[in-house]
C-alpha cells in the first residue's frame, strides 16, 4: 500500500537543508572572494571574481606546520589508546579477580568526569613533569580520556563472543597471548575501527588540552592556529575562512574514502 | 582441565594511564580547591577560603544559571528538530538518502572551525546579516545565539541517531496501523516514538552532558561577553584560572563542575532506566 507524498514535511526537510547548507557556502564563496570585495560588497552580492590568494596566504603562513602537529598529536593518541585498551578489554572480560573488575568499574566512572574539570591539575602535573609546550602533553591525557568510551565499547563487543571460542583455544594449547593475536583481535575488529574513529575525531578537533599545554608557534595544532589566525589576519575574514576550509578538507577526504567506517562508528554503542 | 585466563598484567597499563591522567587529577583538583595557586609556584593550603568566597560569588552563581539555561534550551531546540529530520531521513526514497548525507555534514567540521565560521557569519558589519539583530553583540540575545551554534553543530549527530533508530522500527507495525486507519500524524505519536524511547533517552543524556561542558564555542564565539552574558561555568573557571591566575579559585569552580556532571549522570541513570536499557541492547 503506497502512502501519498508528505508535502509539509518534505518542505520542513529544505528549510533545514537551507540551515545547514547556508553556513557551508557562505564559508566556501567567503574564502574565494577578494578582501576588498568582502569589504565592499553584501554578502549576498554575486562576486565580480573569484581568487585563491587566501589559500595561498594561509598555506604560507605556518599552516602546514600545524596539520602536521594534528596528525602526530592523532596517531599517537589512537596508537596508545588501542594498544592499550584492546589487552585491558580482554582482560576485563575473562578475568573475573577483583583487580581487573574494580579498576574497570573506575574506568567507568570516568564517562561522567568532563575533561574540563581536571583541567588545572592536569597543567599542574604536565608542568611538573617537564612536559610543558610539547606534543607528548596533549597526546597523554587526551588518551587518558579517551580510555572510557574505548573500554565500553571494546567490552561489550568481546562479551558477545561465545565462552566456548575461548575455551577451545585453551584445550589447543594457546596462552593468552595468542587467543589475543588470532581470536580477539580479528573478532574485535568492528569495535577496534569504532575506537579509532572515536578517538580521531576527539583527538584531531581537541581543543582545551592543547590550548592549556603548549605555547609556542612549533607545538600549535590546527584547532588552535585556526584561533590564532583570527588574531593574525584582523580583519581579513576571507583569508580566515580560507584557513577553516583547509582544516575540514582533511576529515573531507577521510570522510568520502571511508564514509560507512565513519557513520557506523559515530552511532556505534549509542544507537539502537 | 581449565581454560588459561589472561592475568591482571594485561589490564595494568590502561588502568595506570586512567589512573595517572584522569583518576588522580580528579583527586588533585579536590586538593587544589583548598589552596591558593597563581599557577607558578607551590600551591598553599589556605583552608576553606575559596569555598567560602564561592558561596558569596554572585558572578559564580550568575554562571551556574547560564549553563543550566544553556542546557534546557538546547535540549529544548535540538531534540525536536533531531527527532522530525531523523525520522524523515529514515524513509528509503533516493532524494533522502542524498539530503541526509548533505544534513551529516557540520559532523565533519571542528568545533573550532565551527566557532570562526558563524562568528564572520553572524558579524554584524560584513557578516551575512547586515543591519539585522547584533547576535552575539547583544547581551539579550547571545546566549540564545550561542544555542543556535550549538544546535547546527550537533543536531546532525543526533539525527544520525534517530535515523538509525526509526530505520529499526518493525514495518509490520506501521502496515497493521494502516489496516486500522491510523494518519500519518497518528502513527508518528502512537508508534514511532514509544519505538524510539531509548535513543531519546541516549540523545538526550549526550545532549545534556554535552551542553554542560560546552567550551570552545563560547570561548571563540564571545569570550564569555558581552559583558558577562554568556559565561557560562566552564568558561568562568577556565578565565579564573588561566586569565586571573587564580587556580585554586578556579579548582573549586571545577568541583561544582564535576558535582553537577556526576549528579546529572545518576539523575539521567535513575530516571531512565538506562541500565534496564544496555542490558536490552545486549545482542541486539
Amino acid at each position: 500500500m503506497k502512502s501519498r507524498p508528505n508535502w509539509p514535511a518534505g518542505l520542513f526537510a529544505l528549510a533545514w537543508l537551507a540551515f545547514i547548507l547556508g553556513p557551508l557556502i557562505y564559508l566556501v564563496t567567503v574564502s574565494l572572494r577578494t578582501r576588498s570585495e568582502y569589504l565592499g560588497k553584501s554578502a549576498w552580492a554575486v562576486p565580480d571574481a573569484l581568487t585563491l590568494d587566501n589559500y595561498v596566504t594561509v598555506l604560507t603562513g605556518g599552516f602546514g606546520q600545524y596539520l602536521l602537529n594534528n596528525v602526530i598529536v592523532t596517531v599517537a593518541t589512537v596508537g596508545i589508546v588501542v594498544l592499550i585498551a584492546v589487552p585491558a578489554a580482554y582482560a576485563v572480560v575473562r578475568n573475573t579477580g577483583p583487580f581487573v573488575q574494580r579498576g574497570f568499574t573506575l574506568i567507568l566512572m570516568g564517562l561522567a568526569i568532563p575533561a574540563q574539570a581536571t583541567i588545572i591539575p592536569v597543567y599542574l602535573m604536565i608542568t611538573r613533569m617537564q612536559l610543558y609546550d610539547t606534543l607528548t602533553a596533549i597526546i597523554l591525557p587526551t588518551a587518558a580520556f579517551a580510555l572510557p568510551v574505548a573500554m565500553l565499547v571494546l567490552t561489550n563487543s568481546l562479551r558477545d563472543v561465545p565462552r566456548e571460542l575461548y575455551e577451545a583455544q585453551s584445550i589447543d594449547g594457546a596462552g593468552p597471548l595468542r587467543v589475543l593475536v588470532s581470536l580477539v583481535l580479528p573478532l574485535a575488529r568492528p569495535a577496534i575501527m569504532t575506537v579509532v574513529v572515536y578517538t580521531s575525531l576527539n583527538a584531531w578537533n581537541g581543543f582545551l588540552f592543547p590550548l592549556v599545554l603548549t605555547q609556542s608557534e612549533s607545538s600549535r595544532v590546527l584547532t588552535l592556529g585556526l584561533w590564532d589566525f583570527q588574531g593574525q589576519f584582523g580583519t581579513n575574514v576571507p583569508a580566515l575562512l580560507a584557513a577553516v576550509t583547509l582544516s575540514v578538507l582533511p576529515i573531507f577526504a577521510v570522510y568520502l574514502i571511508g564514509r560507512r567506517f565513519l557513520l557506523s562508528g559515530l552511532t556505534a554503542g549509542f544507537g539502537k | 582441565m581449565s581454560s588459561q585466563r589472561p592475568s591482571a598484567w594485561y589490564a595494568v597499563p590502561a588502568f595506570a594511564f586512567f589512573a595517572l591522567f584522569a583518576a588522580l587529577p580528579m583527586v588533585l583538583v579536590i586538593y587544589l580547591s583548598f589552596t591558593a595557586w597563581d599557577g607558578l609556584g607551590t600551591p598553599q593550603l589556605n583552608g576553606g577560603e575559596n569555598w567560602s568566597r564561592l558561596l558569596d560569588d554572585s558572578e559564580a552563581r550568575a554562571s551556574v544559571w547560564r549553563t543550566l539555561l544553556l542546557m534546557v534550551m538546547s535540549w529544548l531546540v535540538q531534540t525536536p528538530i533531531a527527532l522530525l529530520v531523523g525520522v524523515w531521513a529514515a524513509g528509503k526514497q533516493r532524494s533522502r538518502a542524498v539530503l541526509s548525507s548533505i544534513f551529516f555534514l557540520p559532523l565533519l567540521l571542528s568545533t573550532a572551525a565551527i566557532a570562526l565560521l558563524w562568528q564572520a557569519l553572524l558579524e554584524p558589519n560584513f557578516g551575512a546579516f547586515v543591519g539585522g539583530p547584533l547576535f552575539l553583540g547583544d547581551p539579550d540575545i547571545a546566549l540564545y545565539t550561542v544555542v543556535l551554534v550549538i544546535s547546527w553543530q550537533f543536531i546532525p549527530f543526533h539525527t544520525l541517531l534517530y535515523q538509525g533508530a526509526a530505520r529499526a522500527v518493525p514495518p509490520s507495525l506501521y502496515e497493521a496501523a494502516t489496516l486500522d486507519g491510523a494518519t500519518r500524524v497518528g502513527k508518528f505519536l502512537h508508534i514511532t516514538l514509544p519505538q524510539l524511547r531509548y535513543t531519546i533517552v541516549t540523545s538526550s543524556v549526550l545532549m545534556l552532558v554535552g551542553s554542560l561542558t560546552t567550551f570552545d564555542t563560547v570561548l571563540i564565539l564571545t569570550n564569555g561577553g558581552p559583558g558577562t552574558a554568556t559565561r557560562i561555568l566552564p568558561l568562568h573557571m577556565y578565565i579564573t584560572g588561566f586569565s586571573g591566575f587564580e587556580m585554586g579559585y578556579a579548582s573549586a569552580i571545577a568541583v561544582v563542575l564535576v558535582v553537577l556532571g556526576t549528579a546529572l549522570s545518576i539523575a539521567v541513570m535513575r530516571w531512565s532506566g538506562f541500565r534496564s536499557m544496555s542490558s536490552q541492547q545486549e545482542g541486539s
